[in-house]
């Protein structure tokens, strides 16, 4: 256990952490923006299918316990995720105390320089949707049991639709690089396979982003009222 | 062909350093970058000042002395290849260059363009080594190395330790040396006894002193010996194997 435990010591046991922590996020997201597609269905499907969110489990489980299992799941490996990469990042920051006059980038794409702030954009844009569609506060009209309303009545509004949209960028960004990124840091690594990384984190960033995108597009162009 | 050259000046390693400006006039296109150096400490010479330091020795590209950041490049614009081989014929006449020594906190600078890369020498000493019987010289294919490992072991093991993976790299991370000398050794039969404890030790060893793998990637395009970065995948492995496995006698 204290073998396991030392992964933190090191930056490449840091590393483990965050790309099982990012696998996680990654399976939510997925998760996510698949289970609000039910939104195109209508009203009714759309806050049956958050009901049954709250529902899940039964009768195993009681009512939001299972929900729940996963919120703690979800918290724990947001906090994990950004405390690691904030400790690494400000580690090697200093580790290049005075900054080059000419510099080349010459990494293999512009996604992996976006981590560090993009990933900050993306927690507060998280707080931001949480406050919104959780727990009401940042919504124009929030109605508890009504999930389908609240969605309408928050993408009505323009800047919040645009708001939604722009977040979307740093998050595809971050889902491009990540992706591709958790593989090398677990060693997942197969001349076999290698091949196909790159295109998976590439369909994974632009399916999420286009899929989320959609639904702030749809409220504003009147598809879904 | 003539340069003009804007080159990091340093005096010591407390100096605080500048960039001082010079004019290089009748070097040869099929001057390498270094002989054009040593052109222009030349005229320095005789002018009576002090000429410019760069590290350099064999000078064919396979010893790992030379390198610096040629317009932010390490080793300049071509692909696999040291500053030493770098030929002049790839500059136009006229042309305006940066040239700096690497810059990360576990290289130091001692003069100009040279840097203190002891820091290499304290990863290999962390566990860049195995362990063998000495004595008489043991049956030569008495051990066997499938050609696949063979190869991947000499493409790491190409690693030259000049350095530009550290230079490259928005981290300044050694992640790709490191995992270059882990891989050349976790890949052949010789190198197992030890494989997990050297990963664990080299790893904390280059935390010391360097930042860490984001996998940006930049230190495989400005490797001279274009190493993969598909080997710190296989020290990431090794070392994620480390934590989780049986613990042994060695431990």
């Amino acid at each position: 256990m204290r073998r396991v435990l030392s992964l933190w010591d090191s930056s490449v046991g840091k590393k483990i952490v965050m790309a099982v922590t990012g696998l996680i996020l990654i399976l939510f997201v997925l998760g996510h923006a698949f289970g609000n597609l039910k939104v195109y269905q209508g009203r009714e499907a759309f806050n049956h299918y958050a009901e049954g969110l709250r529902a899940f489990g039964a009768p195993l489980l009681a009512p939001s316990q299972a929900l729940w299992l996963v919120r703690i799941v979800l918290i724990v490996s947001v906090v994990l995720h950004i405390w690691a990469g904030v400790q690494l990042n400000l580690r090697s920051r200093a580790m290049r105390p005075r900054a080059y006059r000419k510099y080349q980038h010459l990494e293999f794409a512009f996604a992996s320089r976006t981590m560090f702030w993009g990933g900050l954009l993306i927690f507060a844009f998280v707080t931001y949707h949480l406050l919104d569609f959780t727990f009401g506060p940042a919504n124009p009209s929030f109605v508890r049991s009504d999930p389908y309303h609240n969605f309408v009545a928050s993408f009505q509004v323009p800047w919040i639709a645009g708001a939604y949209i722009l977040a979307m960028i740093p998050l595809g960004f971050h889902l491009y690089h990540g992706f591709w990124s958790m593989l090398q840091t677990l060693g997942a690594n197969n001349p076999r396979y290698n091949v196909y990384r790159r295109p998976t984190a590439l369909v994974l960033a632009w399916a999420i982003f286009l899929v989320n995108i959609s639904f702030p597009l749809a409220v504003q162009l009147g598809f879904v009222r | 062909m003539n340069l003009t050259l804007h080159v990091w000046r340093q005096n010591g390693p407390a100096d605080e350093g500048r960039f001082v400006t010079y004019r290089v006039e009748g070097a040869s296109a099929h001057m390498s970058f270094l002989e054009m150096l040593d052109h222009l400490n030349e005229q320095l010479i005789k002018k009576g000042e002090d000429p410019i330091a760069f590290d350099s020795d064999c000078r064919e590209g396979i010893c790992g002395m030379c390198g610096f950041m040629i317009n932010g490049e390490p080793h300049g614009p071509l692909p696999a290849t040291t500053v030493c081989q770098l030929h002049m014929r790839h500059y136009q006449d006229g042309d305006e260059l940066w040239l700096e020594p690497w810059r990360a906190a576990g290289f130091p600078v001692i003069k100009d363009l040279v840097v203190d890369r002891s820091a290499f020498d304290r990863i290999i000493a962390a566990g860049g080594y195995i362990s063998v019987r000495t004595g008489s010289a043991p049956e030569a294919n008495s051990t066997r190395v499938p050609k696949i490992n063979a190869d991947a072991a000499m493409d790491a093991a190409e690693c030259i330790a000049c350095g530009a993976c550290v230079a490259a790299c928005p981290n300044a991370s050694a992640m790709l040396f490191t995992a270059a000398k882990v891989a050349h050794l976790a890949l052949l039969p010789q190198g197992q006894p030890e494989r997990y404890l050297r990963v664990v030790e080299m790893v904390n060893q280059q935390d010391a002193d360097f930042g860490h793998c984001t996998n940006h990637g930049a230190c495989q395009n400005a490797c001279p010996k274009a190493i993969s970065t598909d080997y710190i995948a296989m020290l990431n492995g090794d070392l994620r194997r480390a934590k989780f496995r049986r613990p042994t006698d060695l431990d």
